[in-house]
């Protein structure tokens, strides 16, 4: 069913949408009926202090098996995908870029990604062509034959976050902390590759909760989760707020 | 098959006697043989390890010349030749390779050799060619290195050996692409006792390949090959095994070689087959800057018991050892790491350094790790390190977020945990590894 605005204009179709989203971890409620509805080509941001439940909600959307949807829906694209495991969502195109991204030994990014790409569709040729060009717009050059993530200083993880995900172009990215451990300078390469990918068409959304970084993203909308629940939604002077009287401003 | 010389089961002086007359053998070899009979028989079974019970080495064939040997692959009879074309031996002879033995149950069948190898002086011949032809050679150094009252296997090898390979490299002399030796267990009941004798002279270096397979058959069979290899001041010797017995080999090996003053020895093995397996590659590194390095895969899956390892003895000064090992366990199977590094009195400098990982994948499967470290003097670095873990689920996660299928990205995770030893592998025989460990993986996430 489409929302109509106060206006009574059709609100436009959100690419990933959740409805009363409940989630449990190792049995406890994290998520107590969560709304949240992203654009296709806009930033959005997702702020709250420490332990509202960002994350959670990041590895909820992302399928993670821990992460247990006890209520409500995840739609992408208009289809339900709340209980498929997280390999189908990616292929859907849903993007998670990790706040902690493990090291895996021994696995090389570029066969990881190769492999990603294939899965999701882009042709092997398409891979040969993209890779090298997304290793150069995102300065990976160092980290293009390294293990995946093993021995990345905290900004180069992030980096490399970013990278697949511009490799990948999904439908929607969920950057969790894309900003933690960068310094100012490398967070504007990983800003610019935010600014584009939304400019291609994919749904951002930033997690943070720390509302300078929205100065190198202006995010079109924020939402501020609290306890679980998303507490306040606005537009860019949401952020502003935030950083300017802190997150009690906002609570309600 | 045309004729076959097959002899009686068990082992007796009249069995030995009469693998030595088949293979026209000067008398110094049959008496080493009759010396290490009578060693085998008051020796016990290994005090170790598996249990061998199921060996009975009274009712094994101990000589069959099931295939004659050949001049080109044609003349094969065609169940041998669609096995090894299946392997892909003639390919890679004519690609990768400077030479090429294939063993079928007790006797090389075929073998060829480059011909600017030859030219430099290289020998590459079958051991009974080797005992005839260059008798001093071969008699100075044939079990000089791994002595038959070593262990009982070693005894029994010494009295019943038989095919396998001798390469000797002249000074000076770098054989830049690989040699290989192939060997096939064909027959039901018959056991496989090949000996492999690698001498590299001064400032020489040569790198060699086994590969070994057998059909399955029902009854429990026997391979206990042997090793030697002398390097000798300066040498390099580079020694890779890719073992892939059927499951009802029990595959007890001896392999040792001795390292002169800064010579190196390289042993890379692949543990894959058999029902069991009792490996443990060793060097002595008996002159001063002598070094090795011990890599180890071993993948053991349902049923199989693979108790492997690697020695390191430092005998003089400034010698130095690496031994890794990675293990891969499935289902019920049990793997064992034995890592012993000893360090004599005098040789002071030494380093030693032994490192261990298994994975797990599945609940049930069984492992343990036996480091030793024994240094006789205080100059030394030794350093171990051993981890034991399963396939952690928010790698598995991390890897299906981007879209790869939980096969998928299990394999990933598994081959990347074995890429150390992997990538040290020739590269067709890696692409075979990757394959098979493309497998199921119930269970394997903890």
């Amino acid at each position: 069913m489409r929302k109509l605005d106060l206006k009574g204009n059709l609100f436009p179709m959100a690419i990933l949408e959740t409805q009363d989203l409940h989630v449990s971890v190792e049995g406890k409620p994290i998520l107590n009926g969560v709304e949240l509805a992203l654009e296709e080509g806009k930033v959005h941001a997702l702020m709250g202090p420490n332990g509202s439940g960002k994350s959670t909600l990041a590895f909820a959307l992302a399928g993670h098996p821990d992460y247990r949807i006890t209520h409500g829906r995840i739609l992408l694209a208009g289809e339900d995908i709340t209980h498929l495991p997280p390999d189908q969502r990616a292929k859907r195109g849903l993007f998670l870029a990790f706040q902690y991204p493990p090291e895996v030994e021994g696995v090389k990014l570029r066969e990881f990604m190769r492999l990603a790409c294939g899965d999701q569709g882009h042709g092997f040729c398409e891979f040969q062509q993209l890779y090298p060009k997304a290793i150069k717009h995102l300065s990976m050059d160092e980290l293009a034959d390294r293990e995946l993530n093993v021995g990345f200083s905290g900004g180069e993880k992030k980096r490399a976050e970013l990278f697949q995900a511009w490799l990948l172009r999904p439908k929607v990215a969920l950057l969790d902390e894309p900003d933690s451990g960068v310094d100012v300078d490398a967070f504007k390469v990983i800003a610019r590759a935010i600014r584009e990918l939304a400019a291609a068409g994919t749904a951002v959304l930033i997690i943070t909760h720390y509302p300078r970084v929205l100065e190198h993203v202006p995010p079109a909308r924020v939402f501020v989760l609290n306890e679980g629940r998303i507490t306040q939604t606005g537009g860019p002077e949401l952020a502003r707020t935030i950083e300017v009287e802190g997150f009690k401003a906002v609570q309600r | 098959m045309n004729e076959k010389t097959a002899l009686k089961r068990g082992l007796t002086r009249e069995v030995v006697e009469e693998i030595s007359r088949e293979k026209g053998e000067p008398d110094w070899m049959l008496r080493l043989r009759l010396r290490a009979l009578e060693i085998f028989q008051r020796l016990p079974m290994p005090k170790f390890g598996p249990d061998l019970s199921e060996v009975d080495l009274a009712d094994i064939s101990y000589y069959l010349r099931s295939v004659e040997p050949v001049a080109s692959w044609d003349e094969l009879p065609e169940e041998i030749r669609k096995t090894f074309d299946a392997l892909g031996l003639p390919e890679a002879e004519k690609e990768a390779l400077a030479g090429l033995g294939a063993q079928v149950d007790s006797e090389v069948v075929y073998r060829s050799i480059l011909k600017d190898v030859r030219t430099q002086g290289v020998l590459f011949l079958p051991m009974e060619e080797a005992v005839r032809e260059h008798p001093d050679l071969v008699r100075e150094h044939f079990m000089r290195v791994i002595p038959p009252a070593d262990n009982l296997f070693a005894a029994l090898h010494g009295a019943v050996w038989s095919g396998g390979t001798f390469v000797w490299v002249p000074e000076g002399v770098k054989v830049e692409i690989p040699l290989q030796a192939y060997f096939r267990m064909q027959t039901q009941g018959v056991g496989q006792f090949e000996h492999t004798l690698i001498v590299a002279e001064p400032g020489s270096s040569v790198h060699y390949i086994e590969g070994c397979s057998a059909p399955r058959y029902t009854k429990v069979v026997l391979h206990s090959g042997m090793v030697e290899i002398v390097a000798k001041e300066g040498a390099h010797v580079r020694f890779t095994t890719i073992q892939n017995w059927s499951r009802n080999v029990y595959n007890l090996n001896n392999k040792r070689a001795v390292a002169h003053a800064g010579a190196r020895v390289d042993w890379v093995s692949g543990s894959l087959g058999s029902k069991v397996t009792m490996l443990y590659p060793t060097t002595v590194l008996a002159g001063p800057g002598a070094s090795t390095e011990n890599l180890g895969f071993t993948f053991a899956r349902d049923g199989q018991y693979l108790d492997v390892g690697a020695r390191a003895l430092h005998l003089a000064p400034n010698t130095s050892s690496r031994l890794v090992s990675r293990s891969v366990i499935q289902g019920d199977a049990k793997a064992v790491f034995r890592g012993k590094v000893y360090v004599a009195k005098n040789a002071r400098g030494a380093k030693g350094h032994v490192e261990c990982s298994t994975l797990l994948l599945s609940p049930q499967a069984k492992t343990e790790t036996i480091p030793v470290l024994d240094a006789e003097n205080d100059e030394v670095e030794l350093a171990h390190e051993a981890t034991v873990g399963r396939i952690s689920k928010d790698h598995l996660f991390y890897l299906m977020s981007r879209g790869l299928t939980e096969q998928e990205a299990l394999s990933l995770i598994v081959n990347g945990f074995v890429s150390p030893i992997l990538k040290e592998i020739p590269l067709e025989y890696a692409l075979e590894l990757k394959r098979l460990l493309e497998i199921s993986f119930e269970g394997a996430v903890g």
